[in-house]
C-alpha cells in the first residue's frame, strides 16, 4: 500500500477534502453502476435489489473490521465472497423467472436483506454499525474502478458478453442458438453481485458507519437511474451516469436546495422521460429506439426535397 | 392441484397455528388459545380484503398489458389522501368522499397510463418496467413534496362501535371494510362478466391484436382497466387510512408490493385469484406475526412471493400457461 499512500498524500495536497469525498463517492457509485449495467444493460434483466448486495458487502467488511483482527484486504475479499455467495443463492432460482417477475423477486430480496439487517444483533440493528476504521482512500477507489472497468469490458467483449447481449435482444432466439440462458444470466448476476460487494466494502471503510437505511429500495433505484441515464449496455455510459448523478445533488444543494431535497421526483420523471424519448440513455447500445429517434427520422424525411411540402414547392417552381 | 387445494392449504395453516397457540397457552395455563387464533384471523381477513382490492388492480392491468404497474401503490396513496382531504377539508359525508376519492384515483390512473405506458406500447418490456418504476418514484416523492413526510391522522367520520360476536372482538370499521371490499368485488365481477366493456377487457387480455381487429378500441379498454383498478386501490387506501388512522405519502410502498404478492399468489391475470390471494396473504401474515414477531411481517410476504414464483408461478388459481413467443 506504500505507493497508494504516497499517491493519496499527493492528491490530498492538491484538492480540498470536500471534493475528495465527492470523488470517492463517485468512484464507489461507478463500481455499482458498472456492475448493475452488466445485469440490466447488457443482459436486459431488471434488477431492483442491487443495494442489497452492496449492503451484504458493506456489513461483511464492517463486522470483520470491528469484531475481528481481519485486515482491510481480507475484509474486502470476504465482502466480495459473501456477495458472490448470495448472488448465486438468489440468482439461481430467480433468474429462471421471466423479466418482470425477476424485478419483483430482486426487490423482495432487497427488502428482506434490509429487514434482516435491522433485526439482527451482529449488525447493530437500527442503531447501525459504528467504529469501522477509515481505510478507503481515493487512489484505492480509482484502482478498484479501473479493475472493475477492465474486468467488465473484457467480459462483455468475450463470448459470454455476446451471449448476454443475445439474451437481452431475444431470449428465446438466444436459447435456440444454444446459449444456456439461465447459466449466463446467473453468471452476469453473480459477477455484478461480487463487484457490488466490493463497492459496499469500500463504502464501509470510507463512511465508517453503516445503517440499514443506507441500503434501501431508493438506493437501488438511484443506481438504476445512473445506468438508465448513462446508457443501458454501455460501460462508459454507466461511468458517466454515476458521475452525473453523484455530482448533481451536490451542485443542487447549494444552487437550489429545494430541488436537491426532492431530487427523487426528478429521478422518477427522468426514468419515464428517458424510456420514452431514448430508451438507450445517453450512450446505450441496445437495438431499441424511442420517440426521439422516431421524431428525428420524421424530421429528416420531411427535410428531403421529394417528400417534404417545402420540397414540392421547390419542384413546382 | 384442484380447486379445493387453496382452501385446504388455508385450513392446514390455520390448524397448525391453532395447535401452536393452544399448546403455548396450555403451558401458561390460560386456555382459550383457539379463540386468540380466530381473533388474529379476523384481523387478517380485514387486512387481507384490502390487499385483495389492491391486487385486483395489478391483476387486471397485467391481464391487458402484461405489465406490473409499479405505480399502483402510489395510486392507492393518492386515493387515501383524496379521501382524507374530502372528509376533513371538504367535509363530505363518508360515502360521497369514498366515491369521489375513487373517481379522482381513477383519473390519476388514466393519466399515469397515458403519460408513462401508452408511448411505450411497442417498446421492450424492460423499457416499460423502468418507466413504471420511474412513475412510482415520481408520484411517491411528489406526494412527499406536496404533503410533507409527516403522518396525518384519518379519523373515521362516523362513530366506530366495538362489539363481540361469539367471543371475538370486532368493530363497525372492520365490518365496513369487509363490506366495501365485498361490494367492490361483486361489482367488478358483474362488470367483467356481464358488461360490454368487461367483454372488451377480456378480449384484450386474451389477444390484443385480434381484439383490435374485431373493432375493440384497445387503448380505450386499457385506459378503462386502469381507471377501474385505480378506483379499487383508492377504496383500499381510504379504508386502510381509517383502519390505521394514518395517511402518509410513503404508505403505498408496502401495501403496493403486498398487493402484487397477493396477485401473484392467486395467479396473476386471474380476477378471483387476486381476491383469494389477498385474503390468504392477509391471514398468513397475521399468523406469521403471531408465530415469529412483528418485525418480520414484511419479510414474510416477500418470502411467500419468492416461494410461489419458484414452485407455482401460475399461483393458486391460475393455470400454468406456456410462454407466448
Amino acid at each position: 500500500m506504500g505507493m497508494l499512500d504516497a499517491a493519496d498524500a499527493a492528491i490530498r495536497s492538491l484538492i480540498n477534502p470536500y471534493y475528495y469525498g465527492i470523488l470517492v463517492t463517485i468512484g464507489i457509485n461507478i463500481v455499482l453502476a458498472l456492475s448493475l449495467n452488466l445485469v440490466t444493460g447488457f443482459t436486459g434483466q431488471l434488477h431492483l435489489g442491487h443495494a442489497a448486495f452492496m449492503a451484504i458487502g458493506a456489513y461483511t467488511a464492517g463486522v470483520l473490521a470491528t469484531r475481528t483482527e481481519a485486515g482491510f484486504w481480507v475484509a474486502v475479499a470476504s465482502a466480495a465472497a459473501a456477495a458472490t455467495l448470495f448472488g448465486i443463492i438468489v440468482g439461481l432460482p430467480t433468474l429462471r423467472l421471466r423479466g418482470d417477475y425477476l424485478a419483483i423477486a430482486t426487490l423482495g430480496f432487497g427488502e428482506i436483506v434490509r429487514i434482516a439487517l435491522l433485526n439482527l444483533d451482529i449488525t447493530g440493528g437500527p442503531f447501525g454499525l459504528r467504529g469501522i476504521p477509515r481505510e478507503t482512500n481515493l487512489p484505492l477507489v480509482i484502482l478498484v474502478v479501473a479493475v472493475t472497468y477492465l474486468v467488465l469490458a473484457s467480459l462483455v467483449h468475450s463470448r459470454i458478453g455476446r451471449a448476454l447481449i443475445a439474451i437481452r435482444e431475444d431470449e428465446v432466439a438466444a436459447a435456440a442458438m444454444g446459449i444456456e440462458t439461465t447459466r449466463m444470466k446467473v453468471t452476469a448476476f453473480t459477477v455484478a453481485a461480487a463487484f457490488a460487494g466490493i463497492a459496499g466494502a469500500l463504502f464501509a471503510f470510507w463512511f465508517r458507519y453503516l445503517n440499514p437505511s443506507s441500503f434501501g429500495f431508493a438506493v437501488s433505484i438511484e443506481m438504476l437511474a445512473m445506468v438508465v441515464l448513462g446508457g443501458l449496455g454501455n460501460l462508459l455510459g454507466a461511468v458517466l451516469g454515476a458521475a452525473i448523478m453523484t455530482m448533481l445533488p451536490e451542485a443542487l444543494r447549494t444552487a437550489a436546495p429545494a430541488v436537491a431535497e426532492h431530487r427523487m421526483v426528478l429521478y422518477g420523471a427522468l426514468l419515464v422521460v428517458v424510456m420514452i424519448l431514448r430508451p438507450n440513455g445517453l450512450l446505450g447500445t441496445s437495438s431499441e429506439h424511442g420517440w426521439l429517434e422516431v421524431w428525428l427520422r420524421r424530421y429528416r424525411a420531411a427535410g428531403r426535397p421529394a417528400n417534404g411540402p417545402r420540397g414540392e414547392r421547390h419542384g413546382a417552381a | 392441484m384442484g380447486r379445493a387445494a387453496p382452501l385446504s392449504f388455508v385450513c392446514a395453516v390455520a390448524h397448525l397455528a391453532g395447535a401452536y397457540f393452544s399448546s403455548r397457552n396450555r403451558l401458561r395455563g390460560q386456555g382459550g388459545g383457539g379463540r386468540l387464533i380466530w381473533q388474529q384471523l379476523i384481523n387478517g381477513l380485514v387486512t387481507g380484503s384490502t390487499y385483495a382490492l389492491i391486487a385486483l388492480g395489478y391483476t387486471m392491468v397485467y391481464g391487458v398489458l402484461q405489465l406490473i404497474n409499479f405505480a399502483h401503490g402510489e395510486i392507492y396513496m393518492a386515493g387515501a389522501f383524496a379521501g382524507l382531504l374530502l372528509v376533513t377539508a371538504a367535509e363530505l359525508p363518508f360515502l360521497a368522499a369514498l366515491v369521489l376519492a375513487m373517481v379522482i384515483a381513477a383519473c390519476v390512473g388514466v393519466v399515469v397510463e397515458f403519460v408513462a405506458y401508452r408511448p411505450l406500447r411497442r417498446s421492450s418490456r424492460l423499457a416499460v418496467l423502468i418507466s413504471a418504476i420511474g412513475m412510482s418514484i415520481f408520484l411517491q416523492n411528489l406526494g412527499l413534496w406536496i404533503f410533507g413526510p409527516s403522518t396525518r391522522s384519518f379519523l373515521p367520520p362516523f362513530p366506530v362501535v366495538s362489539f363481540e360476536i361469539g367471543g371475538l372482538r370486532t368493530n363497525t370499521l372492520h365490518l365496513l371494510t369487509l363490506a366495501v371490499a365485498l361490494a367492490m368485488m361483486v361489482g367488478l365481477q358483474f362488470l367483467v362478466a356481464r358488461t360490454k366493456m368487461g367483454k372488451a377487457m377480456r378480449a384484450v387480455a386474451q389477444d390484443r391484436e385480434a381484439a383490435a381487429l374485431m373493432g375493440i378500441s384497445v387503448n380505450r379498454t386499457i385506459a378503462f382497466t386502469f381507471a377501474i383498478g385505480s378506483a379499487l386501490a383508492a377504496a383500499a387506501g381510504v379504508m386502510v387510512g381509517m383502519l390505521f388512522n394514518a395517511v402518509t405519502p410513503t404508505m403505498g410502498i408496502m401495501p403496493g408490493l403486498k398487493g402484487f404478492v397477493a396477485a401473484v399468489l392467486g395467479g396473476i391475470g386471474h380476477i378471483p385469484g387476486a381476491m383469494l390471494g389477498g385474503l390468504v396473504l392477509g391471514m398468513i401474515e397475521v399468523l406469521g406475526v403471531a408465530l415469529l414477531s412483528s418485525q418480520w411481517r414484511d419479510a414474510i410476504a416477500f418470502a411467500i412471493l419468492i416461494l410461489v414464483l419458484l414452485y407455482r408461478p401460475s399461483g393458486l388459481l391460475g393455470k400454468p400457461a406456456p410462454e407466448k413467443v
